[in-house]
Protein backbone atom coordinates (compact mmCIF):
# COMPACT_ATOMS: atom_id res chain seq x y z
CA UNK A 1 0.00 0.00 0.00
CA UNK A 2 3.39 2.06 -0.58
CA UNK A 3 2.24 4.72 -2.99
CA UNK A 4 -1.59 4.73 -2.25
CA UNK A 5 -1.47 7.48 0.76
CA UNK A 6 -5.22 8.04 -0.03
CA UNK A 7 -6.23 4.69 1.12
CA UNK A 8 -3.96 4.24 3.76
CA UNK A 9 -5.53 7.21 5.60
CA UNK A 10 -9.33 5.94 4.60
CA UNK A 11 -8.57 2.89 6.20
CA UNK A 12 -6.69 4.49 9.56
CA UNK A 13 -8.63 7.25 10.16
CA UNK A 14 -11.51 6.46 11.58
CA UNK A 15 -9.69 4.87 14.52
CA UNK A 16 -7.04 7.04 14.46
CA UNK A 17 -9.76 10.22 14.98
CA UNK A 18 -11.81 8.53 17.89
CA UNK A 19 -8.72 7.25 19.35
CA UNK A 20 -6.98 10.94 19.32
CA UNK A 21 -10.21 12.60 20.53
CA UNK A 22 -10.74 9.89 22.86
CA UNK A 23 -7.67 8.82 24.57
CA UNK A 24 -4.86 11.47 23.77
CA UNK A 25 -6.53 14.52 23.59
CA UNK A 26 -8.47 14.04 26.56
CA UNK A 27 -4.97 13.04 28.79
CA UNK A 28 -2.81 15.68 27.25
CA UNK A 29 -5.18 18.15 28.44
CA UNK A 30 -5.54 16.60 32.06
CA UNK A 31 -1.87 16.29 32.17
CA UNK A 32 -2.04 20.26 31.65
CA UNK A 33 -5.32 20.68 33.77
CA UNK A 34 -3.30 18.91 36.58
CA UNK A 35 -1.14 22.13 36.92
CA UNK A 36 -4.01 24.75 37.43
CA UNK A 37 -6.76 24.92 39.11
CA UNK A 38 -9.15 23.72 36.91
CA UNK A 39 -13.10 23.13 37.94
CA UNK A 40 -14.10 21.22 35.16
CA UNK A 41 -15.25 24.32 32.74
CA UNK A 42 -12.41 26.55 33.41
CA UNK A 43 -9.09 27.29 35.20
CA UNK A 44 -8.04 30.94 36.21
CA UNK A 45 -4.08 30.04 37.13
CA UNK A 46 -1.55 28.04 37.10
CA UNK A 47 -0.76 26.19 40.48
CA UNK A 48 3.01 24.67 39.17
CA UNK A 49 3.15 21.33 41.45
CA UNK A 50 0.61 22.01 44.04
CA UNK A 51 -2.04 19.47 43.31
CA UNK A 52 0.86 16.98 43.37
CA UNK A 53 1.99 17.76 46.85
CA UNK A 54 -1.67 17.67 48.22
CA UNK A 55 -1.76 14.55 46.36
CA UNK A 56 0.80 13.16 48.68
CA UNK A 57 -0.60 15.13 51.98
CA UNK A 58 -3.82 13.31 51.11
CA UNK A 59 -4.55 10.58 53.91
CA UNK A 60 -7.52 9.57 52.03
CA UNK A 61 -4.96 8.76 48.59
CA UNK A 62 -2.20 7.44 50.81
CA UNK A 63 -4.60 5.04 52.78
CA UNK A 64 -6.72 3.81 49.63
CA UNK A 65 -3.05 3.06 47.60
CA UNK A 66 -2.12 1.05 50.47
CA UNK A 67 -5.13 -0.90 51.00
CA UNK A 68 -4.99 -1.50 47.09
CA UNK A 69 -1.10 -2.28 47.24
CA UNK A 70 -2.41 -5.46 49.60
CA UNK A 71 -5.59 -6.44 47.85
CA UNK A 72 -3.05 -6.80 44.52
CA UNK A 73 -0.06 -8.48 46.62
CA UNK A 74 -3.10 -11.13 48.19
CA UNK A 75 -5.14 -11.32 45.12
CA UNK A 76 -1.81 -12.05 42.56
CA UNK A 77 -0.73 -15.11 45.05
CA UNK A 78 -4.14 -17.10 45.61
CA UNK A 79 -5.40 -16.17 41.93
CA UNK A 80 -2.66 -17.86 40.51
CA UNK A 81 -2.54 -20.32 43.04
CA UNK A 82 -6.09 -21.21 42.65
CA UNK A 83 -6.41 -20.61 38.64
CA UNK A 84 -3.27 -23.19 38.05
CA UNK A 85 -5.09 -25.77 40.66
CA UNK A 86 -8.21 -25.54 38.77
CA UNK A 87 -6.15 -25.84 35.79
CA UNK A 88 -4.12 -29.04 36.69
CA UNK A 89 -7.55 -30.71 38.22
CA UNK A 90 -9.87 -30.13 35.07
CA UNK A 91 -7.04 -31.28 32.71
CA UNK A 92 -6.62 -34.25 34.04
CA UNK A 93 -8.80 -36.95 31.97
CA UNK A 94 -12.04 -37.70 34.12
CA UNK A 95 -16.13 -37.42 33.49
CA UNK A 96 -17.54 -33.84 33.64
CA UNK A 97 -14.05 -32.17 33.33
CA UNK A 98 -15.42 -29.83 30.42
CA UNK A 99 -18.56 -29.03 32.53
CA UNK A 100 -16.38 -27.77 35.52
CA UNK A 101 -14.27 -25.57 33.31
CA UNK A 102 -17.46 -24.18 32.10
CA UNK A 103 -18.81 -23.72 35.72
CA UNK A 104 -15.23 -21.99 36.59
CA UNK A 105 -14.93 -19.69 34.15
CA UNK A 106 -18.39 -18.68 34.34
CA UNK A 107 -18.14 -15.85 36.95
CA UNK A 108 -15.76 -14.47 34.98
CA UNK A 109 -18.48 -12.93 31.99
CA UNK A 110 -20.60 -11.12 34.94
CA UNK A 111 -19.67 -7.71 35.39
CA UNK A 112 -17.84 -6.47 38.21
CA UNK A 113 -20.76 -4.29 39.48
CA UNK A 114 -23.85 -7.10 39.47
CA UNK A 115 -20.93 -9.78 41.06
CA UNK A 116 -20.94 -7.07 43.98
CA UNK A 117 -24.23 -6.94 44.52
CA UNK A 118 -24.41 -10.33 44.25
CA UNK A 119 -21.98 -11.12 47.06
CA UNK A 120 -23.04 -8.35 49.27
CA UNK A 121 -26.05 -10.60 49.64
CA UNK A 122 -23.89 -13.56 50.60
CA UNK A 123 -22.15 -11.58 53.30
CA UNK A 124 -24.85 -9.85 54.52
CA UNK A 125 -27.73 -11.67 54.58
CA UNK A 126 -26.36 -15.45 54.35
CA UNK A 127 -23.25 -15.04 56.49
CA UNK A 128 -25.31 -13.42 59.12
CA UNK A 129 -27.80 -16.48 58.84
CA UNK A 130 -24.80 -19.00 59.33
CA UNK A 131 -23.82 -17.10 62.38
CA UNK A 132 -21.03 -14.84 60.84
CA UNK A 133 -22.69 -11.44 61.24
CA UNK A 134 -20.99 -8.24 60.87
CA UNK A 135 -19.21 -8.58 57.24
CA UNK A 136 -18.60 -5.80 55.50
CA UNK A 137 -18.78 -3.98 58.37
CA UNK A 138 -15.56 -2.84 59.23
CA UNK A 139 -12.35 -2.90 56.68
CA UNK A 140 -10.82 -6.55 57.78
CA UNK A 141 -13.78 -8.57 56.43
CA UNK A 142 -14.74 -5.70 53.59
CA UNK A 143 -10.81 -6.34 52.61
CA UNK A 144 -11.16 -9.99 52.70
CA UNK A 145 -14.90 -9.61 50.65
CA UNK A 146 -13.41 -7.67 47.83
CA UNK A 147 -10.68 -10.47 47.91
CA UNK A 148 -13.42 -13.60 47.96
CA UNK A 149 -15.20 -11.70 45.18
CA UNK A 150 -12.41 -11.43 43.03
CA UNK A 151 -11.08 -15.27 43.21
CA UNK A 152 -14.48 -16.27 42.14
CA UNK A 153 -14.66 -14.17 39.31
CA UNK A 154 -11.00 -14.49 38.39
CA UNK A 155 -9.76 -17.81 39.20
CA UNK A 156 -11.71 -19.30 35.91
CA UNK A 157 -10.11 -16.59 33.93
CA UNK A 158 -6.17 -17.55 35.18
CA UNK A 159 -7.17 -21.15 34.86
CA UNK A 160 -8.05 -20.97 31.01
CA UNK A 161 -4.40 -19.19 30.59
CA UNK A 162 -2.86 -21.84 32.75
CA UNK A 163 -4.78 -24.52 30.35
CA UNK A 164 -3.58 -22.79 27.35
CA UNK A 165 -0.18 -23.47 28.45
CA UNK A 166 -0.52 -26.82 29.70
CA UNK A 167 -1.98 -28.37 26.53
CA UNK A 168 1.33 -27.37 25.14
CA UNK A 169 3.22 -29.52 27.25
CA UNK A 170 4.04 -32.57 24.86
CA UNK A 171 2.74 -36.37 26.50
CA UNK A 172 5.65 -37.99 25.40
CA UNK A 173 7.93 -35.98 28.07
CA UNK A 174 5.55 -36.72 30.93
CA UNK A 175 5.55 -40.10 29.80
CA UNK A 176 9.92 -40.25 29.47
CA UNK A 177 10.09 -39.31 32.69
CA UNK A 178 7.39 -41.17 34.41
CA UNK A 179 9.12 -44.23 32.92
CA UNK A 180 12.60 -42.81 34.00
CA UNK A 181 10.79 -43.14 37.25
CA UNK A 182 9.90 -39.43 38.18
CA UNK A 183 7.37 -38.68 40.78
CA UNK A 184 4.49 -36.76 40.39
CA UNK A 185 5.75 -34.09 42.19
CA UNK A 186 8.98 -34.31 40.86
CA UNK A 187 7.50 -34.31 37.14
CA UNK A 188 4.96 -31.34 38.31
CA UNK A 189 8.14 -28.99 39.71
CA UNK A 190 10.79 -30.40 36.86
CA UNK A 191 8.51 -30.26 33.71
CA UNK A 192 5.34 -28.48 33.94
CA UNK A 193 6.49 -25.36 36.20
CA UNK A 194 9.12 -24.42 33.94
CA UNK A 195 7.31 -25.13 30.79
CA UNK A 196 4.23 -22.85 31.82
CA UNK A 197 6.40 -20.52 33.36
CA UNK A 198 5.34 -18.03 30.42
CA UNK A 199 1.32 -18.70 31.30
CA UNK A 200 3.01 -17.00 35.20
CA UNK A 201 4.13 -14.16 33.40
CA UNK A 202 1.20 -13.68 31.31
CA UNK A 203 -1.56 -13.77 34.58
CA UNK A 204 0.91 -11.97 36.70
CA UNK A 205 0.54 -8.84 34.64
CA UNK A 206 -3.18 -9.48 34.62
CA UNK A 207 -4.18 -9.97 37.98
CA UNK A 208 -1.41 -7.10 38.53
CA UNK A 209 -3.00 -4.54 36.40
CA UNK A 210 -6.37 -5.63 36.96
CA UNK A 211 -6.08 -4.92 40.80
CA UNK A 212 -4.95 -1.88 40.47
CA UNK A 213 -7.64 -0.74 38.72
CA UNK A 214 -10.31 -2.18 40.54
CA UNK A 215 -13.43 0.32 40.70
CA UNK A 216 -16.95 -1.74 40.16
CA UNK A 217 -16.71 -4.59 42.79
CA UNK A 218 -15.39 -1.87 45.09
CA UNK A 219 -18.81 0.49 44.21
CA UNK A 220 -21.04 -2.08 44.67
CA UNK A 221 -20.02 -4.25 47.38
CA UNK A 222 -18.90 -1.77 49.64
CA UNK A 223 -19.07 1.42 48.38
CA UNK A 224 -16.01 2.07 50.02
CA UNK A 225 -17.30 1.57 53.21
CA UNK A 226 -17.35 1.92 56.29
CA UNK A 227 -15.76 5.44 56.63
CA UNK A 228 -14.04 5.27 53.16
CA UNK A 229 -11.99 2.54 54.85
CA UNK A 230 -12.01 0.03 51.65
CA UNK A 231 -11.69 2.79 49.26
CA UNK A 232 -9.29 1.59 46.14
CA UNK A 233 -7.69 3.98 44.18
CA UNK A 234 -9.49 3.71 41.18
CA UNK A 235 -12.61 4.94 43.35
CA UNK A 236 -10.75 7.64 45.62
CA UNK A 237 -10.15 9.18 41.86
CA UNK A 238 -13.78 9.14 40.63
CA UNK A 239 -14.89 10.30 44.20
CA UNK A 240 -12.15 12.83 44.68
CA UNK A 241 -13.23 14.36 41.53
CA UNK A 242 -17.30 13.23 41.50
CA UNK A 243 -18.25 13.54 45.13
CA UNK A 244 -15.83 16.72 45.98
CA UNK A 245 -15.87 18.09 42.48
CA UNK A 246 -12.13 18.60 42.88
CA UNK A 247 -11.18 18.15 39.15
CA UNK A 248 -7.36 19.54 38.92
CA UNK A 249 -6.85 17.35 42.33
CA UNK A 250 -8.63 14.45 41.11
CA UNK A 251 -6.29 15.04 37.57
CA UNK A 252 -3.47 14.88 39.56
CA UNK A 253 -4.08 11.65 41.10
CA UNK A 254 -5.39 10.20 37.55
CA UNK A 255 -1.49 10.90 36.72
CA UNK A 256 0.43 9.83 39.94
CA UNK A 257 -2.16 6.31 39.05
CA UNK A 258 -1.16 6.50 35.56
CA UNK A 259 2.89 6.23 36.84
CA UNK A 260 2.27 3.58 39.29
CA UNK A 261 0.36 1.35 36.71
CA UNK A 262 2.68 2.21 34.04
CA UNK A 263 5.93 1.58 35.65
CA UNK A 264 3.95 -1.61 36.76
CA UNK A 265 3.19 -2.69 32.81
CA UNK A 266 6.71 -2.09 31.98
CA UNK A 267 8.44 -3.67 34.00
CA UNK A 268 6.61 -6.66 33.35
CA UNK A 269 7.23 -6.24 29.60
CA UNK A 270 10.46 -5.67 30.71
CA UNK A 271 10.78 -8.91 32.09
CA UNK A 272 9.13 -11.01 29.61
CA UNK A 273 11.45 -9.70 27.01
CA UNK A 274 14.37 -10.41 29.50
CA UNK A 275 13.07 -14.21 30.02
CA UNK A 276 12.30 -14.75 26.41
CA UNK A 277 16.17 -13.97 25.69
CA UNK A 278 17.63 -15.86 28.13
CA UNK A 279 15.57 -19.02 27.67
CA UNK B 1 -3.53 -46.87 42.98
CA UNK B 2 -3.99 -44.89 40.33
CA UNK B 3 -7.53 -45.41 40.10
CA UNK B 4 -8.10 -44.06 43.36
CA UNK B 5 -6.09 -40.92 42.92
CA UNK B 6 -8.30 -40.44 39.49
CA UNK B 7 -11.18 -41.03 41.79
CA UNK B 8 -10.15 -38.64 44.32
CA UNK B 9 -9.48 -35.65 41.48
CA UNK B 10 -12.48 -35.91 40.37
CA UNK B 11 -14.16 -35.98 43.57
CA UNK B 12 -11.96 -32.75 44.61
CA UNK B 13 -13.01 -30.96 41.31
CA UNK B 14 -16.70 -31.78 41.81
CA UNK B 15 -16.70 -30.15 45.30
CA UNK B 16 -15.13 -27.40 44.47
CA UNK B 17 -17.92 -27.02 41.49
CA UNK B 18 -20.32 -27.41 43.50
CA UNK B 19 -18.77 -24.10 45.84
CA UNK B 20 -18.36 -22.38 42.73
CA UNK B 21 -22.20 -22.31 41.78
CA UNK B 22 -23.41 -21.95 45.17
CA UNK B 23 -23.73 -18.21 44.66
CA UNK B 24 -25.73 -18.86 41.88
CA UNK B 25 -28.03 -21.11 43.65
CA UNK B 26 -28.33 -18.52 46.39
CA UNK B 27 -29.44 -15.80 44.24
CA UNK B 28 -31.94 -18.27 42.09
CA UNK B 29 -33.68 -19.78 45.59
CA UNK B 30 -34.20 -17.11 47.39
CA UNK B 31 -35.16 -14.60 44.26
CA UNK B 32 -38.33 -17.21 44.51
CA UNK B 33 -39.13 -16.46 48.46
CA UNK B 34 -40.84 -13.71 49.79
CA UNK B 35 -39.25 -11.15 52.46
CA UNK B 36 -40.30 -14.08 55.45
CA UNK B 37 -39.09 -16.59 53.49
CA UNK B 38 -35.63 -15.16 53.15
CA UNK B 39 -35.41 -13.75 56.64
CA UNK B 40 -37.05 -17.41 57.94
CA UNK B 41 -34.17 -19.56 56.01
CA UNK B 42 -31.61 -18.45 53.29
CA UNK B 43 -30.56 -21.89 52.41
CA UNK B 44 -33.60 -23.57 52.05
CA UNK B 45 -35.73 -23.96 48.39
CA UNK B 46 -38.78 -21.40 48.75
CA UNK B 47 -41.97 -22.79 50.10
CA UNK B 48 -44.04 -21.18 48.93
CA UNK B 49 -42.52 -19.87 45.87
CA UNK B 50 -43.69 -16.67 44.45
CA UNK B 51 -42.90 -15.31 40.84
CA UNK B 52 -43.95 -11.87 42.41
CA UNK B 53 -40.37 -10.81 42.98
CA UNK B 54 -39.82 -10.72 39.24
CA UNK B 55 -43.20 -9.31 38.04
CA UNK B 56 -42.13 -6.37 40.37
CA UNK B 57 -38.53 -6.11 39.48
CA UNK B 58 -39.16 -6.83 36.11
CA UNK B 59 -41.12 -3.32 36.59
CA UNK B 60 -39.42 -1.54 38.58
CA UNK B 61 -36.19 -2.01 36.64
CA UNK B 62 -37.55 -0.78 33.27
CA UNK B 63 -35.90 -4.48 31.98
CA UNK B 64 -36.65 -4.37 28.17
CA UNK B 65 -35.78 -1.16 28.07
CA UNK B 66 -32.37 -1.59 29.81
CA UNK B 67 -31.86 -4.47 27.96
CA UNK B 68 -32.60 -2.52 24.81
CA UNK B 69 -29.64 0.04 25.43
CA UNK B 70 -27.43 -2.42 26.45
CA UNK B 71 -27.81 -4.20 22.90
CA UNK B 72 -28.11 -1.39 20.85
CA UNK B 73 -24.30 0.10 22.38
CA UNK B 74 -23.02 -3.65 22.43
CA UNK B 75 -23.96 -4.76 18.91
CA UNK B 76 -23.65 -1.49 16.97
CA UNK B 77 -20.66 -0.85 19.21
CA UNK B 78 -18.89 -4.18 18.88
CA UNK B 79 -19.74 -3.90 14.62
CA UNK B 80 -17.65 -0.47 14.20
CA UNK B 81 -15.03 -1.73 16.31
CA UNK B 82 -14.73 -4.83 14.08
CA UNK B 83 -14.92 -3.30 10.98
CA UNK B 84 -12.46 0.07 11.87
CA UNK B 85 -10.08 -1.87 13.84
CA UNK B 86 -9.74 -4.73 11.39
CA UNK B 87 -9.07 -1.77 8.09
CA UNK B 88 -6.54 -0.27 10.66
CA UNK B 89 -4.69 -3.17 11.17
CA UNK B 90 -4.65 -4.18 7.94
CA UNK B 91 -3.27 -0.97 6.58
CA UNK B 92 -0.89 -0.29 9.23
CA UNK B 93 0.24 -3.86 8.39
CA UNK B 94 0.77 -3.19 4.73
CA UNK B 95 2.35 -0.72 4.79
CA UNK B 96 5.82 -0.25 6.11
CA UNK B 97 6.57 3.45 6.16
CA UNK B 98 7.81 5.71 9.00
CA UNK B 99 4.57 6.82 9.89
CA UNK B 100 2.83 3.94 9.86
CA UNK B 101 4.77 2.41 12.38
CA UNK B 102 4.21 5.35 14.28
CA UNK B 103 1.00 5.27 14.45
CA UNK B 104 0.74 1.44 15.34
CA UNK B 105 2.90 2.37 18.56
CA UNK B 106 0.24 4.97 19.23
CA UNK B 107 -2.00 2.74 19.19
CA UNK B 108 -0.15 -0.30 21.80
CA UNK B 109 1.24 3.48 23.42
CA UNK B 110 -2.73 3.85 24.60
CA UNK B 111 -3.28 0.62 25.69
CA UNK B 112 -0.72 1.79 28.85
CA UNK B 113 -3.00 5.03 29.99
CA UNK B 114 -5.34 4.05 32.93
CA UNK B 115 -9.53 4.99 32.33
CA UNK B 116 -9.03 7.15 35.41
CA UNK B 117 -6.46 9.59 33.68
CA UNK B 118 -8.56 10.87 30.72
CA UNK B 119 -11.95 10.22 32.06
CA UNK B 120 -12.34 13.81 33.43
CA UNK B 121 -11.42 16.15 30.55
CA UNK B 122 -12.97 13.29 27.64
CA UNK B 123 -16.64 13.63 29.44
CA UNK B 124 -16.26 17.44 29.68
CA UNK B 125 -15.09 17.37 26.02
CA UNK B 126 -18.20 15.38 24.86
CA UNK B 127 -20.06 17.58 27.60
CA UNK B 128 -19.69 20.44 25.37
CA UNK B 129 -20.35 19.77 22.14
CA UNK B 130 -23.50 17.71 23.39
CA UNK B 131 -22.57 14.28 22.69
CA UNK B 132 -23.27 12.46 26.43
CA UNK B 133 -25.17 9.73 25.14
CA UNK B 134 -25.33 6.54 23.62
CA UNK B 135 -23.88 7.58 20.18
CA UNK B 136 -21.38 9.52 21.63
CA UNK B 137 -20.15 6.69 24.01
CA UNK B 138 -20.46 4.07 20.81
CA UNK B 139 -17.83 6.19 19.36
CA UNK B 140 -15.60 6.07 22.73
CA UNK B 141 -15.61 3.03 22.60
CA UNK B 142 -14.19 2.62 19.22
CA UNK B 143 -11.50 4.76 20.83
CA UNK B 144 -10.84 2.67 24.02
CA UNK B 145 -11.44 -0.58 22.45
CA UNK B 146 -9.16 -0.32 19.14
CA UNK B 147 -5.95 -0.82 20.55
CA UNK B 148 -6.49 -4.34 21.64
CA UNK B 149 -8.48 -5.01 18.34
CA UNK B 150 -5.86 -3.59 16.50
CA UNK B 151 -3.34 -5.37 18.20
CA UNK B 152 -4.98 -8.93 17.82
CA UNK B 153 -5.69 -8.59 14.00
CA UNK B 154 -1.69 -7.22 13.23
CA UNK B 155 -0.69 -10.83 13.75
CA UNK B 156 -3.60 -12.54 11.75
CA UNK B 157 -3.17 -10.36 8.62
CA UNK B 158 0.40 -10.51 8.62
CA UNK B 159 0.33 -14.19 7.92
CA UNK B 160 -1.55 -13.70 4.54
CA UNK B 161 0.50 -13.25 2.20
CA UNK B 162 0.67 -9.82 -0.38
CA UNK B 163 0.01 -12.06 -3.32
CA UNK B 164 -3.62 -12.45 -2.08
CA UNK B 165 -3.51 -8.56 -2.01
CA UNK B 166 -2.17 -8.32 -5.36
CA UNK B 167 -4.08 -10.84 -7.12
CA UNK B 168 -7.13 -9.46 -6.52
CA UNK B 169 -6.28 -5.74 -8.01
CA UNK B 170 -5.03 -7.43 -11.04
CA UNK B 171 -8.75 -8.47 -11.34
CA UNK B 172 -9.56 -4.93 -11.14
CA UNK B 173 -10.11 -4.67 -7.48
CA UNK B 174 -9.76 -1.75 -5.63
CA UNK B 175 -8.49 -1.27 -2.36
CA UNK B 176 -11.95 -1.13 -0.28
CA UNK B 177 -13.04 -4.40 -2.29
CA UNK B 178 -10.05 -6.24 -1.96
CA UNK B 179 -10.12 -5.71 1.61
CA UNK B 180 -13.94 -6.50 2.49
CA UNK B 181 -14.30 -9.36 -0.51
CA UNK B 182 -10.52 -11.14 -0.21
CA UNK B 183 -9.33 -10.21 3.49
CA UNK B 184 -11.96 -9.47 5.80
CA UNK B 185 -13.55 -13.01 5.04
CA UNK B 186 -9.85 -14.71 5.88
CA UNK B 187 -10.13 -13.39 9.12
CA UNK B 188 -12.97 -14.77 10.63
CA UNK B 189 -11.55 -16.89 13.66
CA UNK B 190 -10.21 -13.33 15.18
CA UNK B 191 -12.67 -11.56 14.42
CA UNK B 192 -14.55 -14.06 16.34
CA UNK B 193 -11.80 -13.26 19.14
CA UNK B 194 -12.21 -9.52 19.04
CA UNK B 195 -16.08 -9.45 18.79
CA UNK B 196 -16.56 -11.79 21.88
CA UNK B 197 -13.73 -9.58 23.66
CA UNK B 198 -15.44 -6.76 23.29
CA UNK B 199 -19.34 -7.60 23.69
CA UNK B 200 -17.93 -8.68 27.27
CA UNK B 201 -16.31 -5.51 27.92
CA UNK B 202 -19.00 -3.58 26.59
CA UNK B 203 -21.69 -5.41 27.84
CA UNK B 204 -20.60 -5.36 31.39
CA UNK B 205 -18.81 -1.67 31.23
CA UNK B 206 -20.38 0.45 34.46
CA UNK B 207 -17.96 3.50 34.92
CA UNK B 208 -18.08 5.33 31.64
CA UNK B 209 -21.24 4.75 30.30
CA UNK B 210 -22.27 6.30 34.06
CA UNK B 211 -20.37 9.10 33.37
CA UNK B 212 -21.93 9.76 29.74
CA UNK B 213 -25.59 8.23 29.43
CA UNK B 214 -28.71 10.09 30.48
CA UNK B 215 -30.95 7.74 32.37
CA UNK B 216 -33.23 7.06 29.89
CA UNK B 217 -30.58 5.64 28.22
CA UNK B 218 -29.49 3.75 30.92
CA UNK B 219 -27.71 0.05 30.51
CA UNK B 220 -28.32 -2.81 32.46
CA UNK B 221 -25.34 -2.58 34.98
CA UNK B 222 -26.75 1.05 35.55
CA UNK B 223 -30.00 0.49 36.15
CA UNK B 224 -28.59 -1.91 38.39
CA UNK B 225 -27.00 0.26 40.26
CA UNK B 226 -30.04 2.70 40.50
CA UNK B 227 -32.27 0.44 41.35
CA UNK B 228 -30.03 -1.04 44.49
CA UNK B 229 -29.93 2.73 45.51
CA UNK B 230 -34.07 2.88 45.21
CA UNK B 231 -34.64 -0.41 47.14
CA UNK B 232 -31.74 -0.95 49.61
CA UNK B 233 -32.81 -3.94 52.06
CA UNK B 234 -35.42 -5.07 49.82
CA UNK B 235 -33.52 -8.61 48.73
CA UNK B 236 -36.59 -10.26 48.01
CA UNK B 237 -36.79 -7.68 44.74
CA UNK B 238 -32.67 -6.93 44.38
CA UNK B 239 -32.26 -10.96 43.96
CA UNK B 240 -35.03 -11.51 41.12
CA UNK B 241 -33.67 -8.32 39.64
CA UNK B 242 -30.07 -9.69 39.50
CA UNK B 243 -30.88 -13.01 38.53
CA UNK B 244 -32.52 -10.99 35.24
CA UNK B 245 -29.59 -9.09 34.74
CA UNK B 246 -27.33 -12.37 34.24
CA UNK B 247 -29.92 -14.35 32.67
CA UNK B 248 -28.95 -12.51 28.91
CA UNK B 249 -25.32 -13.44 30.14
CA UNK B 250 -25.95 -17.22 30.88
CA UNK B 251 -27.91 -17.61 27.67
CA UNK B 252 -24.91 -16.12 25.34
CA UNK B 253 -22.32 -18.13 27.51
CA UNK B 254 -24.88 -21.32 26.86
CA UNK B 255 -24.61 -20.90 22.81
CA UNK B 256 -21.16 -19.44 22.06
CA UNK B 257 -19.43 -21.26 24.74
CA UNK B 258 -16.55 -22.66 22.70
CA UNK B 259 -15.79 -19.53 21.44
CA UNK B 260 -15.46 -17.27 24.56
CA UNK B 261 -13.39 -19.49 26.05
CA UNK B 262 -11.20 -19.58 22.80
CA UNK B 263 -11.16 -15.75 22.33
CA UNK B 264 -10.60 -15.16 26.17
CA UNK B 265 -7.86 -17.22 26.02
CA UNK B 266 -6.18 -15.38 22.54
CA UNK B 267 -7.01 -12.19 24.46
CA UNK B 268 -4.93 -12.91 26.96
CA UNK B 269 -1.95 -14.81 25.35
CA UNK B 270 -1.39 -13.14 22.16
Amino acid sequence: MKNRSLSFWLFVTPTLVALALVVFIPALMGIFYSFTNWDGLTYTTMLGFKNYITVFQDGGFLAALWFTVKFVVVTVILLNVIGLSLALLVTRKFKGNNLLRTVFFMPNLIGGLILGFIWQFIFTQVFDALGFSGWLTNQTTGFWGLVIVTLWQMSGYIMIIYIAYLQNIPTEVIEAAEIDGASPWQRFWNITFPMIAPAFTVSMFLTLSNGFKLYDPNLSLTNGGPYKSTEMLAMNIVNTAYSENDFARAEAKALVFFVIVGAISLLQVYYTRKREVDL
Amino acid sequence: MKKTSKLVIALVSFLLGLLWIFPFYLILTNSFKTPKGIFASVLSLPSPATGDNYVNSFKALDFLRSLGNSLIITVVGVVLIIVFSAMAAYALQRNHSKISGGILMLFVSAMLIPFQTVMIPLTANFGRVHMLNMWGLIFMYIGFQSSLSIFLYQGTIASIPVSMDESAELEGANRLQTFFKIIFPMLTPITTTVGILNIIALWNDYLLPSLVLPQNQYTIPLQMFFFFGQYTKQWHLALAGLALSILPVIIFYAFAQRYIIKGVTDGAVK
